[in-house]
C-alpha cells in the first residue's frame, strides 16, 4: 500500500448519517446474538474451574459424572493433543489445562448433557486431585526473584541472565542519550504508577454452539471478534484441516478485543465430537470475569526532564506488565506509544512482561498504550504545575508533527496532533470557568492503527441492488460504512445496497476486526471491489454501445460515453446493465483482495472537568470533550458513538474498575455488582469532536477510530482529580477509598 | 545496501548495533538478510515483526519494495483490539 491512495473529493453519501442497517433487528429482539443459536439433538455444555490460583492436576477421577443419567461426554486436557506450535499450545491450555491450573477460574473438565440441571450436577462428581502450589497474583511480587514460578522455560532470548522466570520477555525503545537531556533540565520529575486490570465489560457473555459430524466435517456458531481466527485456532486445537470447519460469526454484544481469541468454542467442539451431537455453552458472567481475558495489570516509572518553559528535554519509562499466566506481547506496545506524542531527541522506554496467576490477558482496545500513556500525560501534568504553565500549551510545544522521529523509530509522515490540540484549546470547554472544587484535567492519547487481510465480494443484483459480502463482524457500525462508501463509488442510494458478514466457508480469509481496522481496511477493499464492478460494467456497455470499453466511463452511477469522439449514447445506469446481465456476459460482481496497510496512526485529546467529594472520596465528572483526528469520518455518528465509547470505557477505569485478588489468590468481585462499571447515571454527555485530516494511505482518507479513544481518560481524569482534591495519586483506579487515603495524607 | 534501525533490545543479537546495513530490495530479503548476518535476530523475525517504510507501517507484505534512501525500522509484531 502507498500513501498516495487518497484522491481529494466531494463526497454526496460518505459523511452523512443514514439509517444503521442493524438498527430494527436490535430493538426488536429479531438479532441472533451468540447465545441464541439452537440444533435438534443440542447438548448443555458447563466447564468445571480451578477454585486454586495455582495448583499441579495430579489426577481427575469423572467416573462418577459419567454414569449420572443424561450425561453424554466429559473431556479434559487430556482430550486435546499436544501441540507444537508454542501460541496455540498457550491457546488450548487456557481453554483446558494440562498439568497445571495456573489461575482462579482455569477450566479442568468440562460436560455435556442433555440439560443444563444435570450437567451442574456432573460437574459436582468430577473429583479432582490438586496438589495446591504457592501462588503470585501482583506484577510487582513476581518479578522479585523468589517468586512462585507460573511457568518454567517461558523467557525469551532477551532477558537478562538472573531475573525471575516469571520474566518472559524485554523491550527497549528509543533514541538520543537520555543523560545529555536530564543534564539540561530545569527540573527532572520521577513517578511511578499502578494500574488494575480491567475487563472488557461487553454485556454478551461468551456462547458458541458447536456441532460436529460423524464424516468429521463441523460447524461452529459464536460471538467473536473474527470467524476465520476462530477457524485458525479451533482447527488446530482440534486438529481439522479448514476447509471443513465452518465458523459463523452471530451478532455481536461488545467485544472491545476481549473477543479476538477463543476460550470456549474448542472445548465445545471436543465435546460435541465425543458426544456425536451439537453442544452449546453460554458463559456466566462469573466466568466470563474469572476466565476470559482481561487487560495486564501493570507497574510503571516514568521520568521526564523539563526546562522551566516547557520543552521536554529528556524522558525515560520502564514498564513492567503482567498478561496473567502466559507470556504476553502487550508491554511492547505500551512502551512504543508511552511517548508517541511527543518530539523528543533524547527518549528511552524499557517493558518487561511477568507472568502472573491471573487469566490469559486478551486485547482490550489499544491494547498496552492507555496505561503507558497514562504515567506520561500524569508525569506531565505535575511538571505543568511545578512550572505553572498551561498543559495544552506544553503539549502544543512539544507536539510530534511530521518529520519527528517517533518514540518508537519511524519518522511520522502528516500526522493530526497539533491540528488536534489546537481545537482543544479553541474549545469553549477549556476556557469555561470552574467553581471551587472543581478541578479540569486533560490528556494526549495514541494509537498506530492497522490494515491487515481483507476480502470483500460484491454483488450486482439484476434489479439494480447490491449486496455486498465482507468477513468481519460489525461491532461498531461496519455495515453501515461499507454499504455508504460502496454507495458513493456506485453512485447509486445507500438504501440499494445491503451488507452482509460471511462464514467462513463463503469469503476469502479475514483478519479479526480488531486494530481499528475494519473501516480502513475492509472500506479501502470495497471501493476497489466496486471499482472492479464498475470496469466490468464499463465493458457491458461497451458491447452494447459498440465502442472499445476505454470509451466509457463511469458518473453518477451510469456509464456515460468518455468524450465527444466516442459517440452518442444515453447513459447506462447500474440498473439498466444489471437487467440484461445474462444476455451481455452473466452476472456482474467486483472483488478486492489485498493485505492492507497505511492505516496511518492517530492521535486524541480529551479535556475533562470533575469534583471530587471530599467526605466519600467519590469523583463526579461534570463535563467532557474528546476529540480525535478520524480521517474522513464515514458515519458520523458512528465515530462519535466510537469516541464517547472510549471515553466512557476510560472513566471507567480511571474511578473504579479493578480486578481484586484476595490473599488466597482468588478473584474478589468477579460480577458487574463488585466490579462496577459506569452507568448512564454516572456520566454527563460526551461531546465529540471530529477533526478530519485524511490519511494518505486510503482512498477517501479514512483512518481508523475504534481504539485511540479509550486512551487518554485515565490521565485525563487523574489530573482533573488533582487539581479537584489538591492531591495526586498515583494508582489507578481512583476509587474511593483510595481517594480518601491520598486526602488523609 | 539499506540501512535498518532495529529497536534497542535487539542489539544483543545484532553485535551491539541498533542500525545495521543489509543488501535488500522487499521486506522478504530484508528480513531473510539480517537474519542471515544476524542470527541472533532470527528468533524474533520468526516470532514475527513489522516494518517501517517510510513512515508507513507493515506487518507483512513481503514484496514491498525498499530504496537504498528508505528510511526502515523493524517493529514489533503490532497487534491491536
Amino acid at each position: 500500500m502507498s500513501l498516495d491512495e487518497y484522491t481529494r473529493r466531494e463526497f454526496k453519501q460518505v459523511g452523512t448519517r443514514v439509517r444503521r442497517p442493524d438498527g430494527v433487528d436490535k430493538v426488536t429482539g429479531r438479532a441472533m446474538y451468540g447465545a441464541d443459536a439452537t440444533a435438534p439433538g443440542m447438548l448443555v455444555g458447563r466447564i468445571l474451574r480451578s477454585p486454586h490460583a495455582h495448583a499441579r492436576v495430579k489426577g481427575i477421577d469423572t467416573s462418577a459424572a459419567e454414569a449420572l443419567k443424561g450425561v453424554k461426554a466429559i473431556i479434559t486436557g487430556a482430550d486435546l493433543p499436544a501441540q507444537e506450535d508454542e501460541f496455540i499450545r498457550d491457546v488450548q491450555d487456557n481453554c483446558m489445562a494440562r498439568d497445571k491450573a495456573l489461575y482462579d477460574g482455569h477450566a479442568v473438565a468440562a460436560v455435556a448433557a442433555t440439560d443444563a440441571a444435570t450437567a451442574k450436577a456432573a460437574l459436582k462428581l468430577i473429583k479432582v486431585d490438586y496438589e495446591v502450589l504457592p501462588h503470585v497474583t501482583d506484577v510487582d511480587a513476581a518479578i522479585q526473584p523468589g517468586a512462585p514460578v507460573v511457568q518454567s522455560g517461558r523467557t525469551l532470548e532477551n532477558v537478562p541472565a538472573g531475573m525471575s522466570e516469571n520474566v518472559t520477555s524485554h523491550s527497549e525503545f528509543g533514541h538520543g542519550d537520555p543523560a545529555e537531556g536530564f543534564a539540561r533540565a530545569d527540573m527532572i520529575l520521577e513517578r511511578s504508577y499502578r494500574t488494575a486490570a480491567t475487563h472488557q465489560g461487553y454485556i454478551e457473555p461468551h456462547a458458541c454452539l458447536a456441532s460436529y459430524a460423524s464424516d468429521g466435517k463441523a460447524d461452529l456458531w459464536c460471538c467473536t471478534q473474527g470467524q476465520f481466527n476462530v477457524r485458525t485456532l479451533c482447527a488446530a486445537i482440534m486438529e481439522m484441516e479448514a476447509s471443513q470447519l465452518r465458523v459463523t460469526a452471530s451478532e455481536i454484544g461488545g467485544g472491545f478485543g476481549g473477543k479476538t481469541t477463543v476460550f470456549i468454542e474448542p472445548v465445545a467442539l471436543a465435546l460435541s465430537r465425543k458426544a456425536g451431537r451439537p453442544v452449546k455453552i453460554v458463559m456466566t458472567r462469573d466466568e466470563v470475569f474469572r476466565a476470559t481475558g482481561p487487560t495486564v495489570h501493570t507497574s510503571t516509572d516514568v521520568k521526564i526532564g523539563m526546562t522551566k518553559d516547557g520543552r521536554i528535554t529528556a524522558a525515560e519509562a520502564t514498564l513492567r506488565y503482567s498478561g496473567g499466566a502466559f507470556p504476553c506481547g502487550t508491554v511492547d506496545m505500551g512502551a512504543q506509544a508511552a511517548f508517541a506524542a511527543y518530539d523528543l531527541d533524547h527518549v528511552r522506554t524499557y517493558g518487561w512482561n511477568v507472568m502472573t496467576n491471573r487469566p490469559k490477558e486478551a486485547a482490550y482496545r489499544a491494547p498496552g498504550a492507555p496505561q503507558s500513556i497514562y504515567a506520561v500525560e500524569a508525569t506531565l501534568d505535575e511538571l505543568c504545575q511545578h512550572f505553572g504553565l498551561d498543559p495544552l500549551d506544553v503539549r502544543l510545544k512539544n507536539a510530534a508533527k511530521k518529520g519527528t522521529k517517533s518514540s518508537y523509530g519511524p519518522t511520522f509522515p502528516d500526522i493530526g496532533l497539533t491540528a488536534t490540540l489546537e481545537a482543544a484549546k479553541a474549545h469553549p470547554h477549556y476556557s469555561a470557568p470552574l467553581k471551587d472544587g472543581q478541578g479540569r484535567g486533560i490528556s494526549c492519547g495514541f494509537w498506530f492503527n492497522f490494515g491487515g487481510n481483507t476480502c470483500v465480494s460484491l454483488n450486482v443484483n439484476t434489479d439494480g441492488t447490491v449486496g455486498i459480502t465482507e468477513g468481519n463482524p460489525d461491532i461498531g457500525g461496519s455495515r453501515a460504512s461499507i454499504s455508504l462508501m460502496a454507495a458513493e463509488e456506485l453512485g447509486i442510494p445507500y438504501d440499494r445496497i445491503r451488507t452482509i458478514v460471511a462464514d467462513t466457508s463463503s469469503l476469502g480469509y479475514n483478519d479479526v476486526t480488531d486494530g481499528s481496522r475494519v473501516t480502513f481496511a475492509v472500506g479501502l477493499a470495497t471501493i476497489k471491489a466496486a471499482r472492479d464492478a464498475i470496469g466490468k460494467m464499463c465493458g457491458r456497455a461497451a458491447r452494447i454501445w459498440g465502442i472499445d470499453p476505454e470509451a466509457v466511463e463511469w458518473k453518477d452511477g451510469a456509464t456515460v460515453p468518455a468524450g465527444p469522439n466516442a459517440g452518442k449514447f444515453p447513459p447506462m445506469t447500474l440498473a439498466e446493465i444489471a437487467a440484461v446481465s445474462a444476455e451481455t456476459g452473466g452476472p456482474i460482481a467486483g472483488h478486492h483482495e489485498v493485505n492492507a496497510d497505511g492505516a496511518g496512526v492517530s492521535f486524541g485529546v480529551h479535556i475533562v472537568d470533575v469534583e471530587v467529594d471530599r467526605d466519600t472520596g467519590a469523583t463526579k465528572v461534570l463535563r467532557y470533550t474528546v476529540f480525535q483526528d478520524a480521517g474522513k469520518a464515514v458515519h458520523p455518528s458512528y465515530v462519535e458513538g466510537q469516541m464517547q465509547g472510549g471515553a466512557v470505557q476510560g472513566i471507567g477505569w480511571a474511578l473504579n474498575e479493578e480486578y481484586i485478588y484476595g490473599k488466597d489468590g482468588r478473584l474478589q468481585n468477579p460480577g458487574f455488582l463488585d466490579y462496577r462499571v459506569p452507568v448512564a447515571s454516572d456520566l454527563p454527555p460526551i461531546d465529540a469532536v471530529i477533526l478530519e485530516i485524511p490519511n494518505p494511505g486510503h482512498p477517501y482518507g479514512v483512518r481508523g477510530v475504534g481504539e485511540t479513544g479509550i486512551v487518554p481518560p485515565l490521565a485525563a481524569i487523574t489530573n482533573a482529580v488533582c487539581r479537584s482534591a489538591g492531591v495526586r495519586l498515583h494508582e489507578l483506579p481512583m476509587s474511593p477509598p483510595r481517594v480518601l487515603k491520598a486526602l488523609a495524607g | 545496501m539499506v540501512k535498518v534501525r532495529l529497536w534497542g533490545s535487539l542489539r544483543h543479537g545484532a553485535d551491539g548495533q541498533t542500525e545495521v546495513e543489509v543488501e535488500a530490495r522487499t521486506f522478504k530479503e530484508l528480513l531473510d538478510r539480517l537474519a542471515e548476518a544476524y542470527p541472533g535476530l532470527e528468533p524474533q523475525i520468526r516470532r514475527g515483526v513489522s516494518l517501517s517504510l517510510d513512515g508507513v507501517i507493515y506487518r507483512e507484505a513481503w514484496f514491498t519494495e525498499i530504496g537504498p534512501e528508505s528510511e526502515v525500522v523493524l517493529m514489533p509484531y503490532m497487534t491491536g483490539g
